[in-house]
Parts: structure tokens; C-alpha cells; sequence
């Protein structure tokens, strides 16, 4: 095996694809979404519940769906990075994730904000293979904006 | 079956099938490429072929000594261009048995169906406000509960085109199921092909399974009910020799960049005298015969389905790249792949955990061979496969019921073509090994 592979499935990628975290989907929720990458067939289905409040805090995400070990383990970190955090902390975390994943590889990402979602900046240099890691985050923001303009719970 | 299962990687480009395929790839400037380090081996031809040499400098020499706009104006260079066109548009037809005036060049085979799935569109509008149409189009026009019939292995190219029409005209979408073994399940074609069936639309061979189709009973269903018969060539054109008159259809849609050909341009043929009785597609300039304020005239096929400047120079291009198949001889083509798919399907099988998604053996089957690997993704075989160089296609191929037929959410495709040689086979089969060990599933 290249480096170059070595550097897009990084252990911590193989780890969570092998043990999803968070994986299932789960009651309550306000929101749920079902997406879908056109170009491969893979799909995501997210739900979201958020506390009260200006500032909420994302009290769980959960999901179920199918695709590669990028999409899988991108979907697991997205649960540990999002879960039992403040709605604002975790869309700074979002466009974070976001510039390293259209980075081409040359982004250099904070670990200390983005935690073992840094092991996907391997990924970037693969245009064809961001879509696999974006889609998990991806959906969890439209569930997010779904919750929030829905009606109060 | 008299080949191995894995042919030694020390077999010379050039064995088998009749064709030199050593001095043959010296034609393909693309196949000298590294790619991620390691030399390009090509396995997407279905997707897409590579060009080789003649067919780039056709297309040059033509800008560089022809260029003019064809069917207008009377200067020398117009002159040159239309003849050039022409001349591109009868060896078309020509391979595959046809007449040139029975042949439009389109942007591509999906532009091509859609032609035809616009013609019952028009025609039924036209028909509906008692405006003036072809006479022979009440073929083509649809009633409400009309049925048009395709099959559950169809490209996207030949399923949406259809949807559309039935959610425009309230004609009724059908299709032919699939058997287990990748084939069209034929036990209740006498429910599936009615009175009220219009039109059968059906691929050649599959770009999924690979799977090829007799049309002939399919033919046969539609004619007793006098319904129209499109079919979808994109896969057989390339690969094997053809003729339209034993095919029995009445259209046949394929593209150019499947058959070394550049991309921009396709062709739809029609049965003789078929394309007179069609209202227009594209409406505009070079597909009139005379224009006023209040309304206009059509001039005869093909030129009334070709509006605009059309794609001269890839016509052009394509003429040559049917010359070079020619002259290798389309048998030897056929030959060479039909050996390829047979190392294909037995070097796969002997995989543990891989499973062919489409027939098994070679009979009726064309060279694309989808296959999907235990544990593993399609998306990551491929990922490990391009890392050794190996070019597949992942992802559903644009056929995505045919995916959920099968239960899988993707598969991994190989396909050959004049280029490819035994040695490619052996990689591809030592690739997939390599990713279930990457991937620790073996």
C-alpha cells in the first residue's frame, strides 16, 4: 500500500468505521432528514433533538445508513464530536470541518477544535470522496435548521 | 474454460483474440500515463473509451483545413465541411448497416432517446390543439392510459426520459422484472406488452450486468401490438459487429464516446422512412424549410432534427474512429473482449467473498462485469484499485434500480476494451485481494 492510501484511511478512520459510535436511530427527536449521495447511492438517515433555548444544546444525534468507510466513520465522528455540545460550538466545528474538506489536502486543521475529525484531511486530497465525508455533517445541519424552524415542541 | 484462473502478470501486452494489442496501444497516447504513481491500467471503457491517434488528428486536421459552418454558404471551405460531415454521417450508418439519411447526429445517446420521447411529446400536443403534423405521426400519438414498456435493467438515459413522458401525457410507465442470474425475467411478458402498449424500450447490453438481450422476442411482443421498439446501444455498437436490419427495431439510439469517438456527439437511427413522419425536437436555425412571422416549415430528415451548427468536427472525428474499428475488424473486437470477460468472471469467482452482480458466464454477456465484495464498500474497492493505478468504475452506473434489484447499494465495475490484455485481468483480481487485506476482510 502508497502512503498516499495510508494518509486517506487513517487508523482513527478504520477504527470508527469498524465501531460506529452513536450508530441507531433514537427517540426523542425533533427532526429528521434523509440524505443521499447521487454520485455513489450512499444515504444517511439523521435524526437531531435540541434543548430550549437561545443557544441550544444538541442532546443527541442519532442515524442509520449505508455507504463507504469514509462516509460510515465520518457519520460515527460527527456523533462524537456534535453530541452534548452547544449548538453555536458545533457550527464553528462545522465550518471548520468544512474549509479542511475542500482544502485538497492542504488545509491544516486545529485537532483541539476538531478532534479525531483532523484524521480527514487525508480524505480532501480525493475531490470525489468529500462528498462521502461531508454527508453525515451535511445532514446534520439541515436537521438542525429543520428543528429550529419547525414548530415549538 | 482453457485459461487460468489468474493469468501470470508476466503475460505480454499483445496476447490473444486476433488483435495486436501491443502495437495497437501505441494508437492510445493516454495509456502511457502514471497515474498515482503507477502506469494507467484502464478498466472504464464502458464508461467512457480512450481515443487513439487517428481519431485526435481527424478531428485537428479538420479545424486545421475545413473549418466552416456545414449546410451554408457556397464558399470552398463550406463546401469542404458539409462533404466532410456527410461523408462522417454515411460511415456511421454504415457500420452499423444503415442508411445515412436514416441516421441524426445528436449530442449524446441520452439526447438521442430523448428525441425520441419528445416526438410522442410533440406529437401529442400538436395533435391535442389539431395542429399540423407529419402524416404518418399518429404513431406517436399518446392517450391517456397509453403504456410504454421498458425493463428494470435500464441506464437512467432510457428510464427518466419515459417517467417524464408518462407524468406529462398520462400514458403508464411498465417494465420487465430481472432474474437472479442478471437476466430479463420474460415469464409475464404476455401480461407486460398490451393493446394499450405504445412503446418497448429496452438496452442492448446492460452497462450494469453486462447482461446482453436477443431482441427478437421483444420485437415480435411489440409488433403483434403494433408498438415502436427503441433500443438502447450505447454498450453493443463498441463491442461487437451489428446491423440494424436483423435487429428488427425501429430506433436505435448510442453514443460516439463509447466507440473511440470524442464526446459531444451521438446518433439515433430510425427505421427507413420513419424520421419523415416526426415532428421536430430542437427547433431553429438549418432545421427549416421556410420561416415566416406566423409560423414555419420543416425540412426533411435528418437535417430537421439536427437545429444549429452541429457538432462537425467530432463527426468528422467519429468517422475515424469508425475506420479504425473497421479495420480491425469489429469480430476481432468482439473476439478479444468476449476472452477478457471470460478470465474476468473466472478470476473473480475464485475470489472468496466476491459476488458477480449480473450473468456468470459468457453466453449473452458483453464485457462490463459489475461485482460487489463482502464487507466491503464499492467506493473503498475502487480507492485501493486506483491507488494501484487500476482505473474502475464505483457507484451505482447511472442504474440504480438495478442496484436495488440486486440488494446492493453500489458495485464495482470492470470493462474492457480493444486496449486491454490478460495482464490487466490478473491486476484487477490481485487489486480486489489486496483491498479485503487493507481492509482486513480476508
Amino acid at each position: 500500500m502508497t502512503m498516499q492510501l495510508e494518509s486517506m484511511y487513517q487508523e482513527i478512520i478504520l477504527d470508527h468505521y469498524r465501531h460506529p459510535q452513536g450508530k441507531g436511530l433514537r427517540e426523542p427527536f425533533d427532526a429528521q432528514v434523509h440524505h443521499v449521495n447521487p454520485t455513489c447511492g450512499d444515504e444517511i438517515t439523521l435524526r437531531v433533538r435540541l434543548s430550549e433555548g437561545p443557544d441550544p444544546i444538541i442532546e443527541d444525534v442519532s442515524y442509520d445508513g449505508q455507504g463507504c468507510s469514509i462516509s460510515q466513520a465520518s457519520a460515527s465522528v460527527l456523533f462524537e464530536a456534535a453530541e452534548g455540545q452547544r449548538l453555536s460550538h458545533w457550527q464553528a466545528q462545522h465550518e471548520a470541518f468544512k474549509a479542511m474538506m475542500h482544502s485538497r489536502g492542504a488545509g491544516e486543521p486545529d485537532e483541539d477544535e476538531l478532534g479525531d475529525a483532523v484524521a480527514f484531511v487525508g480524505v480532501s486530497k480525493y475531490p470525489a470522496r468529500v462528498k462521502c465525508a461531508l454527508l453525515g455533517w451535511m445532514a446534520l445541519a439541515d436537521a438542525i435548521s429543520r428543528s429550529l424552524s419547525g414548530p415549538p415542541r | 474454460m482453457a485459461a487460468p484462473a489468474q493469468p501470470a502478470p508476466a503475460t505480454p501486452k499483445g496476447a490473444g483474440g486476433g488483435l495486436d494489442v501491443a502495437s495497437l496501444r501505441e494508437q492510445f497516447p493516454i495509456l502511457t500515463r502514471e497515474v498515482r504513481g503507477k502506469p494507467l491500467i484502464y478498466l472504464d471503457s464502458a464508461a467512457t473509451s480512450q481515443k487513439p491517434l487517428a481519431v485526435l488528428d481527424a478531428e485537428r486536421n479538420f479545424y486545421e483545413q475545413h473549418n466552416a459552418a456545414v449546410h451554408r454558404g457556397a464558399h470552398q471551405l463550406a463546401e469542404e465541411a458539409t462533404d466532410a460531415f456527410e461523408q462522417a454521417r454515411a460511415k456511421v450508418a454504415g457500420f452499423v448497416g444503415a442508411q445515412p439519411e436514416d441516421l441524426v447526429f445528436t449530442r449524446n445517446a441520452t439526447e438521442a432517446i430523448n428525441l425520441v420521447s419528445y416526438t410522442y411529446l410533440n406529437a401529442t400536443l400538436k395533435a391535442a390543439r389539431g395542429k399540423a403534423l407529419p402524416e404518418g405521426a399518429e404513431v406517436f400519438v399518446l392517450a391517456e392510459g397509453d403504456e410504454i414498456l421498458v425493463t428494470e435493467m435500464e441506464h437512467h438515459a432510457n428510464l427518466v426520459p419515459w417517467q417524464e413522458l408518462c407524468d406529462k401525457t398520462g400514458a403508464v410507465l411498465r417494465w420487465i422484472g430481472l432474474t437472479d442470474d442478471g437476466r430479463l425475467d420474460l415469464s409475464d411478458i404476455d401480461e407486460l406488452v398490451t393493446s394499450r402498449t405504445r412503446v418497448v424500450s429496452f438496452v442492448h447490453q446492460s452497462n450494469i450486468l453486462g447482461t446482453i438481450n436477443d431482441p427478437a422476442p421483444l420485437v415480435a411482443r411489440a409488433r403483434a401490438v403494433g408498438a415502436l421498439v427503441v433500443l438502447d446501444a450505447c454498450q453493443s455498437v463498441p463491442h461487437m459487429p451489428l446491423n440494424v436490419a436483423t435487429l428488427g427495431v425501429d430506433f436505435m439510439a448510442w453514443s460516439g464516446h463509447k466507440m473511440l469517438g470524442p464526446t459531444g456527439i451521438g446518433a439515433l437511427w430510425a427505421r427507413p422512412g420513419l424520421l419523415a413522419t416526426m415532428p421536430p425536437f430542437l427547433t431553429g436555425g438549418s432545421m427549416i424549410a421556410s420561416v415566416h412571422m406566423e409560423g414555419s416549415t420543416f425540412a426533411d430528415p435528418p437535417q430537421r432534427f439536427e437545429a444549429g451548427v452541429p457538432m462537425v468536427a467530432q463527426a468528422v472525428s467519429l468517422g475515424a474512429a469508425v475506420d479504425v474499428l473497421t479495420g480491425w475488424g469489429m469480430e476481432k473486437v468482439h473476439e478479444h473482449e468476449m476472452s477478457l470477460t471470460a478470465l474476468t468472471l473466472e478470476g473473480l469467482s475464485s475470489v472468496p467473498g466476491v459476488r458477480i452482480i449480473g450473468p456468470t458466464h459468457t453466453k449473452n454477456r458483453g464485457g462490463a462485469v459489475s461485482f460487489v465484495v463482502d464487507g466491503l464498500h464499492p467506493h473503498d474497492v475502487g480507492q485501493v484499485l486506483d491507488d494501484q493505478g487500476i482505473a474502475v468504475r464505483v457507484g451505482h452506473h447511472c442504474a440504480w434500480p438495478t442496484c436495488r434489484r440486486y440488494g446492493v447499494p453500489a458495485t464495482t465495475r470492470a470493462s474492457y476494451y480493444v486496449y486491454n490484455d490478460p495482464s490487466d485481468v490478473a491486476a484487477l483480481v490481485a487489486g480486489v485481494e489486496r483491498a479485503q487485506q487493507f481492509f482486513g476482510v480476508r
